[in-house]
């Protein structure tokens, strides 16, 4: 546009698209339904805008915080009361986190509502399961980090539920009873330990930081491309 | 009421308060334009079928979008700060202790079903049965519009297991639940010493069923008896139902499992509120 001038054609519209490696997550042109605020709530768009935001915000965040028992209270702390910015910083993060789950509760809403996962959508509304769960568990993973009372407890109450997986789990049915112990089971697997301490926060930190938010990316990745393959936006035949 | 009060306006709060005004709201605006379609015949979106430019058109309203969202998040996050309580000590157990918000219709369920159960095979078939959905519904109708007439099944369905069975139970354990995890309603005083006789008793003892292996064995019927309703209305209705036909045994097979299996929680909670029922089925191994 900067280069050239710009001229109102449709032609120009077109390459604004193509030629531009973000804006061609779009198809040029769509149908008119597609823009109504009505039809799609605009969910899919917010949430994908919120894990952004956390991802920026996240980033920054991480240069503040060490995921150790001793220091990452404190410096969630000094964070809050030192840091220029530091206390808008965490609200952010942390509303946004909670902003993406709500929009992607919605955009779930939304998609079964306009019978969005037919055929040929099948795939697609696979992928946003499985981006549904991870939305969850990448909130849950953070909710730990601050290491206060709060997070302590509502981390354990969340992964007592493990301990009771059936055969995986040291009391869940089935489970062979001098194999399956409480320091071998999957509860154990999650925590790093009995119960919620050191080397969980250090887990949770790694999920949260790195294993879960790029599994996240690479499955949105996957879900704006079959939204494109499947024929874009849905809409009546 | 100032438990109540404190709940309400406990920061982690705010999004499940957000969502009791969203929901209602998106809730209307969708049903709202599914009558409208169902009424008119063809679905408003048939008559704006010409395609229009991406740019300029779709990505100004991603932009305002963008833009109304992020001042509403600026506006959130200078107001309310995010909760930050005393540093995590482990041997000191609030009471109660509560998941996340979002997490909580599964705390919920944790009262009525084992935790094998509430909190790995449901979630389980929750997931599963999300996932399933694409393939088990062959309505080839409503694709791409909204609309009620056309699928009635499948929105009933998804939007009990949606509303009940999530949000309310999601609300019920954000705001009702008070220490020892027992229900207070929003205007009594949380009262930690709060006493509830526990007087559950499994069905087949209420039965007057006092051996064990009959227990067993009667229990097993009710849960087997139950899940046979999906194959006996299958045999009822397959002569003359033309939608079964087509459906085909598979999906009719996960259809009615997943079906029955959602509508035992609420069956199950009836009969604890009811009748003081703990357990259905006990066996050695496991309860249900
Ligand atoms: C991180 C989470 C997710 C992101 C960022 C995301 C993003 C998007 C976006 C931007 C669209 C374009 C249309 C729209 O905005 O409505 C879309 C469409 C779609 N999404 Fe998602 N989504 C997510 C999760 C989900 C979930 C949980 C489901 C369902 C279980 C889902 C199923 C679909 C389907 C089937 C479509 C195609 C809809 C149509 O063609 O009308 N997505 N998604």
């Amino acid at each position: 546009m900067f280069r050239h001038g710009y001229e109102d054609t449709g032609r120009r519209y077109t390459l604004q698209i193509l030629q531009n490696v973000w804006m061609h997550l779009h198809p040029p042109r769509l149908p008119r339904h597609a823009l109504n605020f009505r039809f799609t709530w605009c969910m899919g768009g917010i949430t994908f805008l919120m894990f952004l935001v956390t991802a920026v915000t996240g980033v920054l965040l991480m240069f503040y915080y060490r995921p150790t028992a001793e220091y990452a209270f404190h410096d969630v702390q000094y964070l809050e009361f030192d840091i220029p910015f530091g206390m808008l910083l965490r609200n952010m993060h942390r509303w946004s986190a909670h902003g993406m789950v709500i929009a992607v509760m919605l955009h779930m809403f939304r998609v079964f509502l306009t019978g969005s996962y037919k055929k040929p959508r099948e795939f697609n509304w696979s992928v946003g399961v499985i981006l549904l769960l991870v939305t969850f568990f990448l909130s849950f993973t953070g909710y730990l980090l601050p290491w206060d009372q709060l997070a302590f407890w509502a981390v354990t109450v969340g992964t007592n539920m493990a301990r009771a997986t059936p055969v995986l789990g040291h009391e869940g049915p089935f489970h062979p009873h001098d194999i399956v112990t409480q320091s071998n089971d999957v509860r154990f697997a999650l925590l790093g330990g009995t119960i919620v301490g050191p080397s969980t926060l250090l887990r949770f930190y790694i999920l949260h930081c790195v294993a879960v938010p790029l599994l996240a990316s690479v499955l949105i990745a996957l879900h704006f491309w079959r939204v494109r393959k499947d024929g874009g936006i849905s809409g009546p035949l | 009421m100032e438990h109540f009060l404190e709940l309400v306006t406990k920061a982690d709060n705010v999004p499940i308060m957000a969502i009791m005004f969203l929901l209602p709201f998106f809730t209307w605006l969708a049903f709202s334009q599914a009558r409208r379609n169902d009424r008119a015949g063809t679905p408003a979106e048939a008559a704006q079928k010409d395609k229009v430019y991406v740019w300029p058109y779709l990505c100004r309203s991603e932009f305002v979008c963008a833009i109304i969202v992020m001042l509403i998040l600026a506006v959130w996050s200078i107001t309310i700060d995010a909760p930050l309580e005393e540093p995590s000590n482990p041997t000191q157990t609030p009471n109660p202790s509560k998941a996340p918000w979002y997490f909580l219709a599964l705390q919920e369920m944790l009262v009525y079903f084992d935790p094998w159960i509430a909190g790995v095979v449901l979630p389980g078939f929750i997931i599963g049965g999300l996932i399933a959905i694409p393939y088990i519904d062959i309505n080839p109708k409503g694709k791409g519009y909204y609309t009620l007439k056309e699928r009635p099944f499948a929105i009933g369905t998804f939007c009990f297991g949606f509303f009940v069975l999530w949000i309310v139970l999601m609300i019920v354990g954000t705001f009702l639940r008070g220490p020892g995890w027992n229900l207070f309603a929003p205007w009594v005083k949380w009262d930690p010493h709060k006493v509830v006789p526990l007087t559950n008793i499994n069905l087949t003892y209420l039965l007057g069923i006092r051996n064990d292996q009959t227990a067993t064995f009667v229990g097993f019927i009710f849960v087997a008896g139950y899940y046979a309703l999906g194959p006996i209305c299958y045999l009822w209705k397959i002569k003359t139902s033309k939608f079964l036909q087509e459906l085909g045994l598979v999906r009719y097979i996960i259809i009615s499992f997943l079906f029955l299996t959602m509508f035992s929680l609420p069956i199950k909670m009836a009969l604890r509120w009811g009748a003081n029922v703990k357990y259905v089925w006990v066996t050695p191994w496991f309860n249900i």
